[in-house]
């Protein structure tokens, strides 16, 4: 019973409850801007779990990349379009969505029983400390995935160019 | 064993997984449902991180890595197609915007 309780897992716990509860602040929030906001909480809670798991350098990514830059790229553009609320009668409206929602919660169920059959009593294995580190991913990074790293500065390329040409009402 | 199984985290990720999808599934705003699939993109990265840390493997981070480049991209790209589409309806309903449909 002592195990079950010890602070790693306290930690986790710490994270992943209000993770959860952040991430169902996004799809019941009636406002864009609140949802924007649950999700920037979601997405540090996550970076904790990311640590949990001794993923250092992605933490730290997630904070930066997704907290800041693409959640404030949200923020500005939920402020530039400046919109209302949702209205619920128009939010709900199709049968096929009720479909969609119970298809998707069953597939979800269905998830959930297999993780919890197949996946039981899977031990992690024992890492040193320097995993996570941006050493040892950067080593990773520029020996082995070199050519997707490579392909990744130009699909950022590609989606600045993109992006501007698409938001430009007049180049 | 104190360490969190491996069975937690997946089980985590796949929570927040139903969750997105179902925010992707009911929500209207084109805005909020790209939300919701950054959050579906970040079950994804807590199941490669989770799986990478079973096998002690560094080769899931870089997976994630480039998740989260993806994800930029798309959320650039999807924002400036959201503008764009505001500025032609005054809109950003996804149900609204389906001038490619076909009739009928």
């Amino acid at each position: 019973m002592t195990d079950l309780f010890t602070a790693e897992k306290i930690a986790f716990f710490v994270f992943a409850v209000p993770l959860v509860a952040s991430a169902i602040g996004v799809v019941v929030a009636r406002s864009p801007m609140y949802a924007a906001m649950s999700l920037v909480a979601a997405f540090f809670f996550m970076a904790g779990v990311y640590v949990l798991l001794s993923a250092h350098l992605i933490a730290v990514l997630q904070i930066l990349v997704y907290a800041g830059a693409v959640m404030v790229l949200f923020l500005f553009v939920i402020m530039l379009l400046s919109l209302g609320d949702e209205r619920p009668e128009l939010e709900r409206l199709k049968q096929m969505q009720w479909l969609g929602f119970v298809l998707g919660g069953g597939g979800l169920m269905a998830l959930l029983a297999w993780i919890s059959r197949e996946v039981a009593g899977a031990q992690m294995a024992t890492v040193g400390p320097d995993f996570g580190t941006v050493k040892a991913v950067g080593r990773v990074l520029f020996t082995q995935y070199l050519l997707p790293f490579e392909a990744t500065s130009l699909l950022l390329t590609v989606a600045i160019v993109g992006a501007v040409v698409v938001a430009k009402e007049r180049i | 064993m104190s360490t969190v199984p491996l069975q937690w985290y997946l089980l985590l990720a796949a929570i927040l997984f139903g969750i997105g999808l179902v925010g992707v599934l009911i929500k209207r705003n084109a805005l909020v449902v790209m939300m919701c699939v950054e959050l579906m993109l970040n079950a994804a990265n807590l199941t490669f991180l989770a799986f990478s840390r079973q096998q002690g493997n560094v080769g899931g981070h870089a997976i994630a890595f480039f998740v989260i480049a993806v994800a930029a991209a798309e959320a650039a790209v999807g924002l400036a197609i959201v503008i764009a589409i505001y500025r032609t309806r005054g809109s950003v309903n996804v149900d609204e915007a389906r001038e490619l449909r076909e009739e009928g």
